[in-house]
């Protein structure tokens, strides 16, 4: 039988080992390069299944941190400025909500959705949609709390003066907007973040179904409950890679004009 | 300023609502929900048969692999419409509580105890799973169970049982995964556990665990037969659940027990294992 050599004299490992161990026969520099050569590969050849699940992941994603943006960006500029009895209630459940963990977001969800459950008539349960849906409501909180956060750290002068020149809503929202934008674009770049990386919800909801629901985190936990850890690994390459492209797009654009 | 920004947050929440509306219009009678075991995924047999029932009848199959437990579950609440399960004794609870109807073998492999090469507590080789059991539980050794009412975890119950034991202590540790990541587990931590051979083949390849114990292969029936692995597909009754998609569901009862299909059951993962994963049942009386 052969025993991995660099398990060898790390009995520590075996004893802390947790759900998300890998064991592997081979060595483990060797699973992780077999791993990246194999997702070189998977792009290279353009491998039908690996793009399909990979568009899949952007366009449930990004439409999921769309409709967060439509839904946290305002609510988060509301909270930021108006006084009302509640509001520490409220700002603190959505900063709660921030950490809402994505496997409770997707039994929530799942209970609204099921065939059998208040919005069962949809047929939305084990949809994309419902990915979608599971998603924004992970990302709103988080894209609701950046952008507070961002509105509120301006200079409360800042305000009045714009209110004091006479500006329109319009003309006050937008002035706002463009002096929190490093801030905002940081609320983007989370909520996309959490939700292009999240596991539990899109289970959940939308059931790994191939063809159809399964995502790069989805296909990632099948493939290591398979043994297939070189998959596992090349498609982690392609959900980091992918990560890194877009936020580094975000990051470009938010330092592009930086005036300190 | 409040109620201006009421009514500027109105075409936003339209818009939303529009977009989930306009999104949901994709779901047709033409899905066919099959709730199912982690086995029947993790060891490849669906990704074979899938494609082909799809080709052959038109449905879209969206396969939710979890344990049996809930399978079973999802059945009894509708939430499914068909299902492949394989603890046969909850199978018969839920089709005498009227959730599913139809229900048919398909097909069995066995339960196999595997564990660490140097087996600490010397069960190699004993035919009865209860004893095994026994043994490990004496000796104290390290036991993975999965811990998720799944099919393979209701099976270990029942030989704990027969065994007369009720485990429990530090050496008794529940996974609460599937059967693959339980394996990495018991592997990883040198442990005892009980797995469907399917899987355990599947995965060998990055498995620091042996078979130790395992009923005889050479007869057509096992002597104990507390290590069979029998699946059975049944029918999600319409007549308790309206939505079930009746005429997919049967569809794919009958696909499974084809003998065209049989025949691919009892042919996978010769291939790749140089022995068949699952024998085919349909037809035969029940075990």
């Amino acid at each position: 039988m052969y025993v991995c050599p660099y398990a060898r004299g790390l009995p520590t490992r075996v004893n802390t080992c947790n759900a998300a161990t890998l064991s592997y026969r081979g060595g483990l520099v060797d699973l992780v390069y077999t791993g990246l050569i194999k997702a070189i590969r998977l792009i290279v050849a353009r491998d039908p299944e690996i793009l399909e699940i990979t568009f899949l992941t952007l366009r449930v994603s990004g439409l999921a941190t769309l409709i967060s943006l439509a839904i946290g960006i305002p609510l988060g500029l509301y909270l930021a400025v108006a006084q009302f009895r509640f509001r520490k209630v409220v700002v603190g459940a959505v900063n709660t909500g921030m950490g809402l963990p994505p496997t409770v977001a997707g039994l929530w969800v799942s209970i609204l959705l099921w065939r059998n459950g208040p919005l069962g008539s949809l047929g939305l349960m084990y949809t994309p949609t419902a990915m979608v849906i599971a998603q924004a409501v992970i990302a709103s909180p988080i894209v609701t709390g950046f952008t507070m956060a961002s509105v509120q750290q301006l200079n409360p002068k800042l305000r009045l003066q714009i209110m004091a020149l006479g500006a329109s809503p319009v003309q006050f929202w937008w002035l706002i907007i463009k002096e929190c934008r490093f801030g905002l674009l940081a609320a983007v770049m989370a909520g996309l973040g959490s939700v292009i990386s999240e596991v539990g919800a899109s289970m959940a909801v939308g059931g790994n179904v191939r063809h159809y629901t399964r995502v790069l985190t989805t296909a990632i936990v099948m493939e290591i409950s398979k043994g297939n850890f070189d998959v596992a690994i090349a498609l982690s390459f392609i959900l980091m890679a992918l990560s890194y492209g877009i936020t580094f797009i975000l990051t470009v654009v938010q330092q592009s004009r930086r005036r300190l | 300023m409040t109620r201006k920004l009421r009514e500027s947050m109105a075409p936003v929440a339209l818009l939303v609502l529009t977009a989930v509306i306009f999104l949901a219009g994709c779901t047709t009678k033409k899905d066919v929900i099959l709730a199912t075991t982690t086995s029947t995924q993790d060891s490849g047999l669906l990704d074979v048969l899938i494609p082909l029932f799809e080709k052959k009848t038109g449905y879209r199959v969206k396969t939710v692999a979890v344990g049996t437990g809930q399978a079973l579950a999802m059945g009894e609440r509708g939430e499914a419409d068909v299902l492949l399960v394989h603890a046969p004794e909850a199978e018969l609870k839920v089709v005498k509580s009227g959730a599913a109807v139809n229900r048919q073998l398909v097909m069995h492999n066995d339960f196999i105890i595997c564990g660490p090469e140097k087996d600490p507590a010397g069960i190699r080789g004993i035919s009865s799973a209860p004893l095994a059991f026994e043994k490990i539980a004496k000796a104290g050794a390290l036991f993975i169970s999965r811990g998720d009412d799944s099919g393979t975890h209701k099976k270990e119950l029942e030989i704990w049982k027969e065994a007369g034991i009720t485990p429990g202590g530090p050496w008794y540790q529940e996974s609460g995964t599937g059967m693959g990541q339980t394996l990495n587990i018991a592997s990883e931590k040198g442990g005892y556990v009980l797995t469907d051979r399917a899987t355990y083949l599947a995965l060998k390849k990055n498995l620091n665990l042996v078979i130790l114990v395992q009923s005889d292969r050479t007869g057509k029936h096992s002597p104990d037969k507390s290590l069979l692995n029998i699946y059975h597909v049944m029918q999600v009754n319409p007549e308790k659940f309206p939505k079930v998609n009746t005429k997919g569901a049967k569809a794919f009862v009958d696909f499974m027990v084809s003998p065209e299909t049989q025949k691919i059951i009892g042919e996978f993962g010769v291939d790749k294992f140089g022995e068949p994963l699952f024998v085919p049942d349909a037809g035969k009386p029940e075990f």
